[in-house]
């Protein structure tokens, strides 16, 4: 795929710290309008928190973060949605004290070309089925697919993802890959954080490995097989 | 309760300058009654030793309570009658005073403990007002006009509290018994485990400390000295009345040592001195004190959490961080 | 004469009459409380000072300007909850990363300047405010004796309090709310103006003490320490009722205020402290409170 000039996300230099605990040191990473890109890491290298910090959801940071020419690093938290950015959190965060419909449309529009109720009971079954039960009544694998469904009406163009495989049974996570996929084609950018690492290639167009806070590695996925060594090293895998 | 800043704050290694500096305000307070109205420097010790009982629990212990009043008050109340109606010595009074906040301590700890943070102080705000109602019925506090007219009596049997030297230095006793009381707590390991609670009670916990009952026991022994300060004021001003047993006089105490610094030794004892001093300012000023008690509190929540001594404290160069 | 419990059965509903009226007011502060307590974690002594200016609102509109009761049910929790949001604008909403504590001791200052403001002003005596002429008098229902505006009191503070937990339950405004109570960062990050919204929240909040205020000025007097007593038995309340439901809440203030006039049947000497009595009873049995959902 010829990729076009600019980067749709571009990050420069981040460093973050939680309190007093510096814990990303300078990260630089491109996303392409498009493009899946999956970060990948030992556990506790800062995948989760570049992510956040790219959200605006970690508020001790320098450097530069840029969206679509926007600069993202001063925005107030509740701004950076309106710019187009979803977050899918690692934890879910499906509400308990709300219905399964409460849960789904509670993330505002914040942009047109956002999918319609039906569209999105199309794509999610099983959600139609449920959405008078409580939030949390759902299993994990329903809840991964309301976290993802609910920032699919909002008409954001970019969607930062935390793990969304992680404890969920093989089936699960198959069918989580056919909804990115899905959304793939129909044009959303997707920044993702997956210690899965055959999921993540089968749906990963770039790769950056991710070491003590820093990127150290960067890398298409018709390299995977020259990466293998290092991934292997550095992963395990 | 994690306060801004303290964490350094509380174990001061006493040095040559700090036991001189110690030795220098005992003097001051030796000769301070030829200076200064007795009375007035009496009134301060008395809500001093009630300030610094209170932070052994707030500062030290990192519970909020605002029942305070009910030790101070309740014992003012048990002296007074202990006092003037069964006629006993002014020493044997204040024991019964002391005695009487001890087990007032220990049922409204029982009760408070069993919640933590903002409902642990809640309770004891409901539960003090229980007790205020239970004054304002009771025969035995004499009602809206309290029990007047207490008399000082003789120490020991000979010497007479009537003489304000007298009297002066055998509270300064009182006050300084009671501060070192608190020292060797704080400084002791049982201090040791109390603050620790203050910092991190689920680790506490998870090293095997019954943390309920460490909790009930600081919160007795703050109770009981509150108490100690309360049946000496009865004492010295001769009577006890509601005011002692008021929220209004909960937050006051709250208020002194917030003021003076929670956490420091001698910050509650600044604060006293403060507020009962704006309050003497205040009362022939015409400007009314609850205003003015209820502006400080919100200047120190906003911009002055660690009060005076903690401010001071927190500006020495050679302090290093926990 | 009907008796009941060995007394007469006008004097008994009577009583318990009070009781509910008592309960409708701690109704109401408590879901106040509980809200704000739900949203901005903060337990807001000046609740009962805000009641206090809901009173006092209503008795100067009158004095002043002339407006009477039925404008005055709109303006004065308008007033109060407008003030609400400049004192959490100006300083509350530096609180909220500190200790709860520190909210309950900055609240608490502010009472007392509230408290000491009117109290210079007005002194301490109750300053009376008549009921609009369509709610005096009463009626004679057989078994009892009701005065119009008592039952009013009643009806608005049920209609106040389930069309607030309606609001809340079921409205898309109330959604926000009880997501931002769990998780306000996340709906920060789907971009729901949170600030704003903690803001609101004690608006709100204050407002509905305001509305309690000048509901119960014709019932209890406008006075400057009409708030701070009533506070602390409020606390009582939530204590009881936990402080997870606005529904629990709602229902434990009515149950205990009923439970107090009960007593005052009974009992009168410990009318006063029945209610500090069955938060230590509550206390022992199930620390959480009777609704509580956190421990």
């Amino acid at each position: 795929m010829a990729e076009p000039a600019k980067p749709l996300l571009s990050v420069r230099g981040l460093n973050a710290w939680y309190g007093e605990s510096h814990a990303l040191h300078g990260v630089d990473l491109d996303v392409y309008p498009g493009e899946t890109v999956t970060l990948l890491g030992r556990n506790g290298v800062g995948k989760t928190t570049t992510l956040r910090a790219v959200m605006g959801l970690i508020r001790k940071r320098t450097g530069s973060i840029t969206y679509d020419g926007h600069d993202l690093l001063r925005l107030p938290l509740h701004h950076t949605a309106r710019r187009g950015i979803g977050f899918v959190p690692e934890e879910r965060g499906i509400f308990a004290t709300l219905s399964v419909d409460e849960n789904l449309v509670l993330p505002p529009v914040v942009a047109e070309g956002g999918m319609s109720l039906d569209e999105i009971f199309t794509l999610f079954p099983n959600l139609k089925e449920r959405r008078n039960s409580q939030g949390t009544k759902l299993s994990g694998g329903e809840q991964q697919m309301l976290a993802i469904a609910r920032m699919l009406r909002t008409g954001v163009r970019t969607l930062l993802l935390d793990e969304p495989t992680e404890g969920l049974a093989p089936v699960i996570v198959q069918r989580i890959g056919e909804v990115l996929r899905e959304l793939k084609a129909r044009g959303m950018t997707i920044l993702l954080v997956e210690q899965n690492f055959r999921f993540a290639r089968r749906i990963a167009d770039r790769f950056y490995l991710m070491e003590h806070g820093k990127v150290t590695a960067g890398f298409p996925v018709s390299e995977i097989e020259d990466r293998m060594p290092l991934l292997h090293d550095v992963l395990g895998v | 309760m994690a306060v801004a800043g303290l964490s350094r704050a509380s174990t001061e290694s006493t040095s040559t300058l700090q036991w001189a500096l110690l030795a220098v305000a005992i003097a001051g307070l030796l000769v301070a009654p030829f200076f200064v109205y007795p009375v007035f420097l009496m009134k301060i010790l008395c809500f001093a030793l009630f300030a610094c009982a209170f932070n052994l629990l707030l500062g030290y212990t990192g519970l909020l309570s605002f029942g305070h009043a009910t030790f101070f008050g309740g014992a003012a109340y048990f002296t007074a009658h202990a006092v003037k109606v069964w006629d006993w010595a002014p020493e044997a009074g204040i024991l019964v005073g002391v005695a009487g906040a001890a087990v007032l301590g220990l049922v409204m700890g029982f009760f408070a403990i069993r919640r933590q943070g903002i409902y642990f102080a809640m309770i004891t705000l409901a539960l003090a007002q229980m007790f205020y109602f239970f004054c304002v019925q009771a025969p035995f506090t004499g009602g809206e006009d309290g029990i007047q007219g207490v008399p000082r009596g003789e120490l020991l049997g000979f010497i007479s509290l009537n003489q304000p030297l007298n009297i002066y230095y055998f509270v300064l006793a009182v006050f300084l018994a009671g501060v070192f009381a608190i020292w060797r707590i704080v400084h002791s390991p049982f201090g040791m485990i109390l603050r620790s609670i203050r910092e991190n009670e689920g680790r506490a916990i998870s090293l095997g400390y019954s943390v309920a009952n460490y909790k009930l026991a600081a919160f007795v022994m703050s109770a009981t000295l509150a108490g100690l300060a309360g049946a000496t004021k009865a004492i010295v001003f001769q009577f006890a009345t509601l005011t002692d047993v008021t929220w209004q006089m909960s937050g006051e105490v709250i208020l002194m040592t917030l003021l003076g610094g929670i956490g420091t030794m001698i910050g509650p004892i600044v604060g006293a001195t403060l507020v009962v001093t704006l309050q003497n300012t205040l009362a022939t000023s015409g400007f009314p004190v609850t205003i003015a008690t209820g502006l400080i509190f919100m200047a120190c929540v906003l911009v002055f959490r660690r009060g005076i001594v903690g401010e001071i404290l927190a500006r020495l160069p050679d302090r290093n961080s926990k | 004469m009907t008796m009941v419990f060995g007394i007469p059965i006008q004097a008994f509903l009577g009583q318990l009459l009070v009781g509910l009226i008592n309960g409708s007011f701690y109704a109401m502060l408590s879901l106040g409380l509980a809200i704000i307590f739900g949203m901005l974690r903060i337990i807001n002594f000046a609740h009962g000072a805000q009641y206090m200016l809901g009173a006092f609102a209503g008795y100067l509109l009158l004095a002043w300007a002339g407006v009477g009761y039925w404008p005055a049910l709109i303006l004065v929790p308008l007033i109060v909850g407008g003030l609400g949001i400049l004192i959490e604008r100006l300083a509350i909403s530096r609180l909220y990363n500190l200790d709860p504590l520190y909210g309950l001791l900055f609240t608490f200052g502010l009472a007392l300047v509230l408290e000491g403001i009117f109290r210079y002003y007005y002194g301490v005596s109750g300053k009376p405010y008549a009921p609009p002429p369509l709610l005096s008098g009463g009626a004679n229902l057989g078994f009892m004796f009701l005065p119009i505006y008592r039952g009013w009191v009643v009806i608005a503070s049920l209609v106040v309090c389930l069309g607030t937990w309606l609001a809340i339950e079921k409205t898309k405004f109330g959604s926000y709310l009880r997501a931002a109570t769990e998780n306000p960062s996340l709906v920060q990050a789907f971009g729901v103006n949170v600030p704003l919204l903690l803001t609101l929240t004690y608006g709100i909040g204050s407002g509905l003490a305001g509305l309690a205020g000048i509901l119960a000025a014709p019932v209890y007097q406008v006075s400057p320490l009409m708030g701070t007593d009533l506070i602390i038995i409020v606390f009582a309340v939530v204590v009881v009722g936990g402080m997870g439901s606005i529904l629990g809440a709602i229902v434990t203030g009515y149950i205990l205020g009923l439970a107090e006039g009960f007593t005052k049947v009974f009992y009168p000497e410990a009318s006063s402290t029945v209610i500090f009595v069955i938060m230590a009873l509550v206390l022992l049995v199930r620390p959480a409170g009777l609704f509580g959902k956190d421990a």
